[in-house]
């Protein structure tokens, strides 16, 4: 078996006392989506934020194509190859939709970032930016401030900027929060292409997404993963009907 | 945006017209008022980087202002009295040449910005401006009690300081001298925001998650965007103090870092004109409240609270009904 | 240089640091249950001084200044929350900056046009003047000395309406969480003016004592709130401890500093450039002394490390 993408090595959070996370390990392997689903509180913000960098785990490690990454920053693992979105739309209001993807092309290309010549007039990385708009159906309004957009284009938008970033591994945090059943259709299949690029961690409430795209799904309660497999083996099990779909359901 | 742009042409325009008016009409005081406001618009072109485009509110600008106008004065003032300033092994010959002064002050505003930049801006929000205001004051407290420099009585340059080609003592020429490095500033400013640098540190104002999570480091374009800052600030401090042939304490003090901030929330923040519009309209109301009344700070204070709380865009807002700066 | 000089400079740095904290503590309250930055409370303090000088000359009575000073200095705090501040609560940092640089214009020169430009003196009554003689024979100020005794008792006194009152329940809910306390059906507007009253009175109290050691002046609050900014950041923002032992920590050192280091510099050189070197120092050892917290504690001493 090659090398998991990215893995996290029992990985403990507290906040006071709460135990955000309970001893977490899991993987993401190459070609497939992952998904972790769990109710609201579970922890898997906490756990998104430990795999990105933003929060610091007590003790356990994280991995990143099997490199102990646990000490680096947010932006050193986005270099290294972490493509990610966030749950409240992250981007630049003021600025164009282009502007957004742009940002991401230069910070993936590890340039040094000028102070003169206009971002626009670097034809590489402006049409690599264009490409992904175009991936996610964009780039007609690549023009227009991202505040204009709709809420489902920011998502698309979000997922764009991880795209230009060419990452070893996408960590989308609930992507098709928020949107109608015609938006997550469109995120669903935009997902679904998106998996031949790099392997997708995906947390996301929606469970026929879920069941519709992921390869294999872990759940998590309490802080804790409660199971993990593939999706077959998590509709099957009783726990995971006990602790979680059956409230839902 | 193109309404914006007129209104730039218009107020660079105007400010050059004041002048022409000026000096045909023989009123080189008018000419040395015009001089104040394309220095003062050029300090406040500095903090608009560091405030329009990396909303890093600072009120210590006064130190690179300060800076700068000691750095005029103590080459200045060797120049004048002979004697080479040493610091320890190192022999500084003092210069009056404008160019060696600018350079000068530049790299020493520099220096203090980046120094200032790595401890405030460990933090963030209400601390950077606390803590950036502590930091003018100490420089102000220190240069009161240094008493090389003339202490809290300040330092004067008998002959302003000379540039190639030029008779600086004419004011016609100093301004234009002045003008040409605030249109430069402009220009600079203008270039900045739309190179990648400039992107990036608006993102990272924006959204500074974003900015991280495409792997940009947040705090590392602060910090060079608040050097750059300093930089030009320091360098229309310079300008100043050759303006007044004078340098004191005063430069460092926090009502000016005060003042500078005025400038760009008078003018509209972010704009790349709004410091010319505020320094202009400071000027203005300077010269005339101050005729008509010696308490014209308190129409000042009126007028800020006016714009403040109804109307946040500013006078270039105002004039181009939109209030915020994208484009 | 003598034990017992050496013990009046604390002294003196603890009158500092208690002043200090009736400046920072009003600072850091209104920071944390409204979440606005105030420039103008230097001007609270100086209309708390000008108020107490006022009467003072007026009646002849320190007491009644002293009340005077803090009921004007409430009055104006609730009127200037009332008809300004608390338009600024749901603004950036930077318009509540300009706003309140815009109040202190107006107060400096609403007071220079009523009062005019020349410094008021409050002087010291009868029964606080003099020096009076500590265990050990040090000879120290009575005023100072009740100075740094009545900081205490505030200190103490704030100390316990936040404990213990229902005032200060809903100040901490406040700190904790805005749309709390909201729901616990208390009058937000209200308890934000007292709230910004409270912290205006304790600064013109501020304002007040150290009148009469220093004259009365327009401009006075200015450095102090600088100074009472300094003691914030190192105490961490929003907390009262905190305020308390930065006030000391700011106040001892920048006395001390004044003090020791021209002797310090005296060992290795000449009297005079000793002192030039030693006093220049000493006016940057507390932004120094900001400057090394901040780089081991971002947030402050007592901050919340969020």
């Amino acid at each position: 078996m090659t090398e998991p993408v990215i893995e996290t090595r029992a990985l403990c959070k507290r906040f006071g006392a709460l135990e955000a996370s309970r001893d977490i390990s899991l993987d993401l392997r190459v070609g497939e989506i992952h998904a972790v689903i769990g109710p609201n509180g579970a922890g898997k913000s906490t756990l998104i934020s430990q795999i990105c960098g933003g929060l610091q785990p007590d003790s356990g490690e994280v991995r990143l194509m099997g490199r102990d990454v646990t000490g680096w920053d947010v932006a050193a693992r986005a270099r290294a190859g972490i493509g990610r979105t966030f749950q409240v739309s992250a981007l630049a209001m003021e600025d164009t939709v282009l502007q957004n993807a742009l940002l991401g092309a230069f910070g993936a290309s590890g340039r040094r970032l000028g102070l003169f010549r206009p971002a626009l007039r670097y034809r590489d990385l402006r049409s690599r930016a264009l490409a992904a708009l175009d991936r996610v159906g964009l780039a007609g309004q690549a023009a227009a401030p991202a505040a204009e957009l709709s809420h489902g284009e920011r998502r698309r938008l979000e997922i764009a900027i991880a795209l230009t970033l060419a990452p070893r591994a996408f960590v989308l945090d609930e992507p098709m929060a928020g949107l109608g059943s015609e938006g997550t259709k469109e995120i669903t299949n935009l997902l679904n292409e998106l998996r031949s690029e790099a392997p997708i961690l995906l947390v996301e409430h929606d469970m026929d997404a879920v069941f519709a795209l992921a390869d294999r799904i872990s759940v998590l309660v309490y802080g804790q993963v409660i199971a993990t497999g593939a999706v077959e083996e998590i509709r099957a099990n009783a726990e995971v009907r006990a602790a979680y779909l059956g409230d839902s359901a | 945006m193109m309404r914006e742009r007129y209104i730039n042409a218009a107020l660079l325009g105007g400010l050059l017209l004041v002048v022409f008016w000026a000096y045909t009409g023989d009123e080189p005081f008018t000419i040395t008022l015009a001089t104040r406001v394309a220095i003062l618009a050029l300090a406040g072109v500095g903090l608009n980087i560091a405030l329009g485009q990396g909303g890093l509110v600072s009120l210590g600008h006064a130190v690179f202002f300060g800076i700068g106008g000691y750095a005029m004065g103590i080459l200045a003032s060797h120049a004048q009295s002979y004697q080479p300033l040493t610091l320890g092994p190192l022999v500084i010959e003092g210069t009056k040449s404008m160019p060696l002064i600018w350079l000068t002050a530049m790299v020493a505003s520099g220096i203090a910005a980046l120094l200032i930049g790595l401890v405030s801006l460990r933090t963030g929000g209400v601390y950077f401006i606390m803590i950036t205001l502590a930091f003018g004051q100490m420089f102000y407290y220190f240069a009161i009690s240094w008493p090389a420099y003339g202490g809290e009585d300040g330092l004067s340059i008998y002959v302003r300081n000379g540039f190639p080609g030029l008779n600086t003592l004419d004011p016609i020429q100093f301004f234009g001298l002045c003008f040409a490095l605030l249109l430069a500033a402009l220009a600079f400013h203008a270039a900045f925001k739309h190179a990648p640098f400039g992107l990036a540190l608006n993102a990272a104002r924006q959204s500074p998650d974003r900015a991280q999570a495409v792997g940009l480091d947040p705090t590392r374009l602060r910090l060079i965007a608040f050097v750059i800052s300093g930089v030009i600030t320091g360098l229309a401090g310079a300008l100043f103090a050759d303006l007044n042939r004078f340098v004191s304490p005063t430069m460092f003090s926090w009502q000016l870092s005060g003042e500078l901030l005025i400038f760009i929330i008078l003018g509209g923040t972010g704009r790349l004109c709004g410091p010319v519009a505020g320094a202009a309209m400071f000027i203005a109301l300077e010269h005339w409240l101050g005729g008509l009344s010696e308490y014209w700070h308190i129409y000042l204070g009126a007028l800020l609270l006016g714009v403040v709380l109804f109307a946040p865009g500013g006078l270039i807002g105002i004039a181009t009904r939109r209030e915020a700066a994208h484009d | 240089m003598s034990l017992m000089l050496l013990i009046e400079q604390v002294l003196n740095g603890l009158q500092l640091g208690v002043m200090l904290f009736l400046m920072a503590s009003g600072l850091t309250l209104v920071f944390g249950v409204m979440g606005l930055i105030n420039l103008a409370h230097g001007s609270l303090y100086m209309v708390g001084a000008f108020a107490a000088a006022w009467v003072a000359a007026a009646t002849g009575s320190f007491l009644l200044a002293l009340a005077a000073a803090l009921a004007a200095a409430a009055a104006a705090g609730a009127i200037v929350e009332v008809v300004v501040i608390r338009r600024l609560y749901a603004r950036d940092h930077l318009d509540q900056v300009l706003a309140t640089f815009a109040l202190i214009l107006v107060f400096s020169e609403g007071t220079r046009w009523i009062f005019g430009s020349f410094p008021l003196y409050l002087n010291v009554p009868d029964y606080l003047a003099g020096p009076v003689t500590l265990p050990g024979g040090i000879e120290y100020p009575l005023y100072r000395l009740s100075l740094i005794g009545v900081g205490g008792l505030i200190a103490c006194a704030l100390y316990l309406l936040i404990a213990r009152t229902r005032l200060g329940v809903q100040i901490r809910a406040g700190e904790a969480d805005r749309e709390m306390i909201a729901a616990l059906g208390v009058d937000i507007s209200k308890l934000y003016t007292v709230v910004f009253a409270l912290g205006a009175a304790l600064a013109g109290l501020a304002g007040a004592l150290v009148g009469t050691i220093q004259s009365v002046q327009v401009g006075m609050g200015e450095p102090v709130l600088i100074l009472a900014f300094v003691v914030i950041v190192i105490g961490g923002i929003g907390s009262i401890k905190g305020a308390f032992v930065g006030a000391l920590l700011v106040g001892l050192t920048d006395t001390l500093g004044a003090f020791l280091l021209p002797q310090l510099f005296g060992a290795f050189m000449d009297v005079s450039s000793a002192a030039a070197v030693g006093s220049a120092l000493a006016s940057m050892l507390i932004y120094l002394l900001m400057a090394a917290v901040l780089f081991l504690r971002p947030r402050g001493l007592f901050g919340d490390t969020a």
